[in-house]
């Protein structure tokens, strides 16, 4: 470092009362004074608001700061806020480290502020003996090229395709059956508006058909997929014959959902009378149902349970639709839905409820310990049912059972997910960068999410969604291109002995070995786990601002050596 | 001319000004009160995952602030819109908030001020001064003078040049800018229904009865005990909590119809947190159907009544009662799964009311052109295949000023309205070439 002496600003933030109430900060501030290397110390209220932001940057220019540690919450929300503001104040913003006092000391260790406050002293520590090692880094920068592949061509995949070539980018529509449509081909009336769904589905097959910056692969599969943000490749097999490669900048994941077929519940699959909801529909829409004078629909079949614990959200709004249709068009039938919770909601699905009741149709909630029991009989399908609203079992004669299913993950779900590198949750659905602020991105840069290969939802909310992923996808392409974080992998060309261990460990594919045999990082696709550097026999990989002096140096902090 | 009106500084409107600003459309974003947030700014944790709502929240404020394409328009309002998509002329009037823009929020002013109002932020369970920021991650960190507040005794001005500025200035008048944009996105969020004509639960009457947002800040680690569970009628500790949901919602006879979709969900978050600060405390949600329909939302229902034991109880209470010495309360019911008819004591009762549009829907509605529907939230083409586009175009709607929602939901929309928005920029510049 030479002439560069380390001088080092720690920040010790109060988190309003989350930290402060717990760990004495006044102590660690005193503490941190005494660190080796550290200049200037002092506490905020919130480091994060803009009044510390203020100071951390003021503090930088009249104490001469060149590195810089906040002890506060977590880098994963706050680490790019103080990173910024170094960088305002003309600090590289790799000469930055945090230290979490908050989630790793104050919050877990409530009720015993004393140690709280040695262990938030250690970890302070900690990071000033590591940030007195970093080293300014300069982000590599990536060209986005102005194209995306999107996957499926159902409502969500066409509505992301045809927003995106309007705002001026070329779109590749991969689609596995031979039409475009997904789902909404198998539906006749979409709720809450009751519109056909070939109203809703025809213009826009046409207009994304027609549509000169919209490529269309019907009858394809996606085969592999490489590259990172902004340099995608991606081979496009047909089912037919023939592959291509694709070259994209951006990747939108739409490939909707299944429905669930119940098979040894309650009868179904051996007895014709016994139907699945999306069944029913396309019997409700042409004609024979004249004969049968009972229906029963039964809720939650497959779904709020151990194997499936999640609620499908469509199913219940769905079954009021069509239980309204059936008593509308056969005004002699009678139509019982049997309900575990009601999941009709907000002003546009609430009214579904409404509509059932009033034409007639009779909701018996049932208990799910006590689930309803079916026997098919020559005549009529028996089905009893216990009713916890009047204690008593119920018998019902049905012409015909309709048997709710949830929407599950497509079964090539867990193949697409290895191809792109991306995650899915424990039901099996792609799973989102965060559930609350991230909904359509995957952590993965550069590959968004839509509709209902992210989890059961409305038509008007996958295509809310579409929309969405559409705007983030064009977010990198519109700026053309991005910098992505300098925490890579570099190879000492020297020490490498080319045994390609790294190039198998690496779970991105980044690393590559050259004519010479050499490793070869990309730095744009590393994304700096470390996997390499932990199994390369030579000791000749560095992680770049996770090295093994700045790690030992933390390390021996810990264990609270003497500074060296 | 690619810019774009984004009314409403809540999470739909930043996720919509940050989308459309990071790809280089300048954004004015337009807020009524003093700092952008909006609700999720006033929650404690969020479902299912009970992330920290500012601390996560907080950071998006950050980068408005810091956006060189987003100009942020606080404490000021739409009053005029006139044009087409392409071409909107945009009227904003800007409130004066008596402390210019060498403001750096300090804060020696307000601990001067003598006065004292309840704080909207903390639903009125605090107070603060006349001059005031709402909450200290506030953006812009810049104080205001509430003038209907304020005495006039000028220690404010004193306070400030004892600091070496001089950023008050009682002088300053109200102002009208005038925008050109090409479209405009309405993003003013929901209110929560003050249940007081629904008089059989006590609210405004009996001071342990509270509304679900009260109890959000009563629980913040940051609110005005500091996150301890209090009962407002004497301060002593608070062991007993029951939720009530559907208070003025799925109502045919006051209150609103529909399902607020939401409260289901914080209301079981609600209870986590109460069994997390305390784990012998007793919770009990009162229930008509559990509405478990998003990601994650069942395990997490299950996580609450299986490993913290709460208490799920269907049945809307009938009534409840207030002990006039001791302030507790005495919840009526009957266990619809049961019949039975029963009461539970109670130290809080958090009412789970009714979210319902802002009273501000039917005036801005009328400077856009735009429709409500028939509860008087904004008004969609169509919600299965225009979702987040009203009657006009070029205007556009996200997050709950059309209806109830989750934070996901809204932040989803509010990307949606940004790709709209640029189509409608593409579409113009194409048409310019």
């Amino acid at each position: 470092m030479g002439e560069d002496l380390p001088r080092v600003g720690v920040f010790i933030c109060h988190c309003g009362k989350n930290i402060a109430e717990t760990v004495n900060v006044k102590e660690v501030v005193e503490y941190s004074l005494s660190l080796v290397g550290v200049v200037h110390s002092e506490d905020n209220l919130y480091s994060c608001s803009s009044e510390g932001l203020s100071k951390l940057k003021e503090a930088i220019a009249e104490h001469g700061l060149n590195r810089v540690v906040v002890a506060s919450c977590t880098p994963r929300t706050h680490e790019h806020l103080f990173q910024h503001a170094c960088k305002e104040a003309g600090l590289n913003p790799y000469l930055f480290e945090m230290a979490n006092i908050r989630d790793q000391c104050s919050w877990v260790h409530l009720h015993r502020p004393e140690d709280a406050t040695k262990k938030a002293k250690d970890l302070v520590h900690m990071a000033v003996a590591k940030a007195r090692l970093l080293e300014p880094q300069e982000e590599p920068e990536i060209e986005i090229r102005p194209e995306t592949l999107v996957i499926g061509g159902g409502i969500s995949g066409m509505t992301a395709a045809i927003s995106l070539s309007n705002q001026g980018f070329r779109v590749y529509l991969v689609e596995k059956e031979d039409e475009l449509g997904g789902m909404l081909l198998r539906l006749d009336r979409l709720f809450p508006t009751n519109i056909k769904s070939e109203d809703l589905l025809g213009p826009r097959v046409k207009a994304a058909e027609s549509d000169q910056n919209i490529v269309v692969h019907k009858g394809s599969r996606i085969r592999s997929v490489s590259g990172f943000i902004g340099n995608f490749e991606v081979e496009v097999e047909k089912m037919r014959g023939g592959a291509e490669t694709l070259k994209v900048g951006t990747i939108i994941v739409a490939t909707g959902a299944e429905s669930y077929d119940p098979v040894d519940l309650y009868g179904f699959g051996d007895d014709s009378r016994i139907v699945t909801q999306l069944q029913f529909e396309e019997l409700l829409s042409g004609d024979g149902l004249e004969e049968s004078r009972t229906v029963v629909m039964i809720q939650c079949v497959g779904s709020r349970n151990s194997d499936r614990p999640y609620c499908s959200r469509v199913c219940c709004s769905e079954a009021m639709k069509n239980a309204a249709k059936m008593r509308e068009t056969y005004p002699k039938s009678e139509v019982y839905i049997l309900y575990r919770d009601l999941q009709t909601y907000g002003t546009s699905y609430t009214p579904l409820e409404w509509e059932a009741k009033k034409s007639l149709v009779k909701l018996v909630k049932y208990d799910a310990k006590r689930p309803p029991e079916v026997t098919p009989g020559d005549e009529a399908i028996r089905v009893r049912v216990y009713s916890p609203l009047l204690d008593e079992d119920m018998e019902l004669e049905a012409d015909l059972v309709v048997l709710s299913t949830p929407l599950i993950p497509r079964e090539d779900a867990r193949e697409l997910s290895q191809m792109l590198k991306v995650p899915l949750n424990s039901d099996g659905f792609f799973m989102e960068a965060h559930v609350k602020l991230r909904p359509l991105d995957f952590a993965t840069d550069g590959i968004y999410v839509c509709g209902t290969a992210h989890s059961p939802k409305e038509i008007g909310e996958s295509v809310a969604q579409a929309l969405g992923a559409a705007s983030r996808a064009a977010m990198p392409m519109a700026r053309g291109k991005i910098r992505t974080a300098a925490i890579v992998s570099v190879v000492d060309e020297d020490r490498c002995s080319g045994c390609g261990t790294c190039v198998e460990v690496c779970p991105y594919n980044a690393i590559q070995k050259d004519e010479a045999g050499i490793a070869r990082v990309t730095a744009a696709v590393c994304k700096g786990c470390g996997v390499c550097g932990a199994s390369c026999p030579e000791r000749a990989i560095t992680m770049q601002h996770f090295t093994n002096e700045q790690l030992e140096a933390q390390a021996l902090a810990a264990l609270g050596r003497v500074d060296g | 001319m690619s810019s774009v009106v984004v009314i409403g500084g809540g999470i739909s409107g930043i996720q919509a000004s940050l989308d459309l600003a990071d790809r280089g459309i300048k954004v004015y974003l337009v807020e009524s009160s003093t700092s952008i947030g909006g609700t999720m700014a006033k929650l404690d944790k969020t479902f299912p995952t009970l992330d920290c709502s500012i601390c996560i929240l907080g950071p998006k404020m950050v980068e408005v602030d810091l956006s060189p394409n987003i100009e942020l328009l606080t404490y000021s309002e739409v009053t005029n819109v006139e044009g087409s998509a392409g071409n909107f002329r945009v009227t904003v009037h800007r409130k004066p908030r008596f402390v210019n823009e060498s403001c750096n929020g300090c804060g020696a002013c307000a601990e001067r001020c003598p006065v004292e109002v309840p704080n909207e932020y903390d639903e009125g369970l605090r107070n603060r001064k006349a001059i005031y920021i709402p909450f200290p991650q506030a953006i812009p960190l810049r104080y205001t003078i509430d003038r209907e507040a304020c005495v006039g005794c000028r220690r404010c001005v004193e306070a400030c040049t004892g600091q070496g500025n001089d950023a008050i200035d009682f002088d300053m008048t109200a102002e009208d800018v005038e925008l050109n944009v090409s479209a405009i996105i309405v993003a003013t969020g929901i209110d929560g229904y003050l249940p007081v004509e629904l008089g059989e639960y006590g609210y405004a009457q009996f001071p342990n009865v509270l509304t679900a947002l009260e109890f959000e800040r009563l629980i913040c680690a940051s609110g005005p005990t500091g996150g301890r569970l209090e009962k407002p009628f004497d301060g002593k500790p608070a062991h007993k909590i029951v939720f009530v949901q559907c208070v003025g919602s799925r109502s045919q006879r006051l209150g609103v119809p529909y399902c607020s979709s939401v409260c289901c969900m914080y209301a079981t978050k609600e209870s986590i947190l109460v069994k997390e600060h305390d784990p012998d405390s007793e919770v009990t949600i009162f229930y008509v159907d559990l509405k478990v329909f998003g990601q994650g939302f069942q395990d997490f229902v299950d996580r609450a009544r299986d490993h913290w034991g709460v208490e799920y109880i269907r049945g809307r209470p009938g009534e409840v009662r207030e002990h006039p010495i001791t302030g507790d309360l005495t919840v009526w019911y009957e266990d619809t799964d049961t019949g039975i008819v029963s009461k539970k004591e109670a130290d809080l009762v958090v009412l789970c009311s009714a979210m319902i549009p802002r009273p501000g829907n039917k005036r801005l509605a009328e400077i856009l052109g735009v429709e409500l529907d028939e509860y008087g939230f904004f008004k969609v083409k169509d919600p299965v295949s225009n979702p987040v586009e009203t009657g006009i175009l070029g205007i556009y709607v996200c997050g709950c000023c059309h209806g109830p929602k989750d934070i996901p939901e809204s932040v989803a929309e509010a990307s949606a309205t940004a790709a709209i928005a640029a189509e409608v920029i593409e579409g113009a510049t194409k048409e310019g070439q």
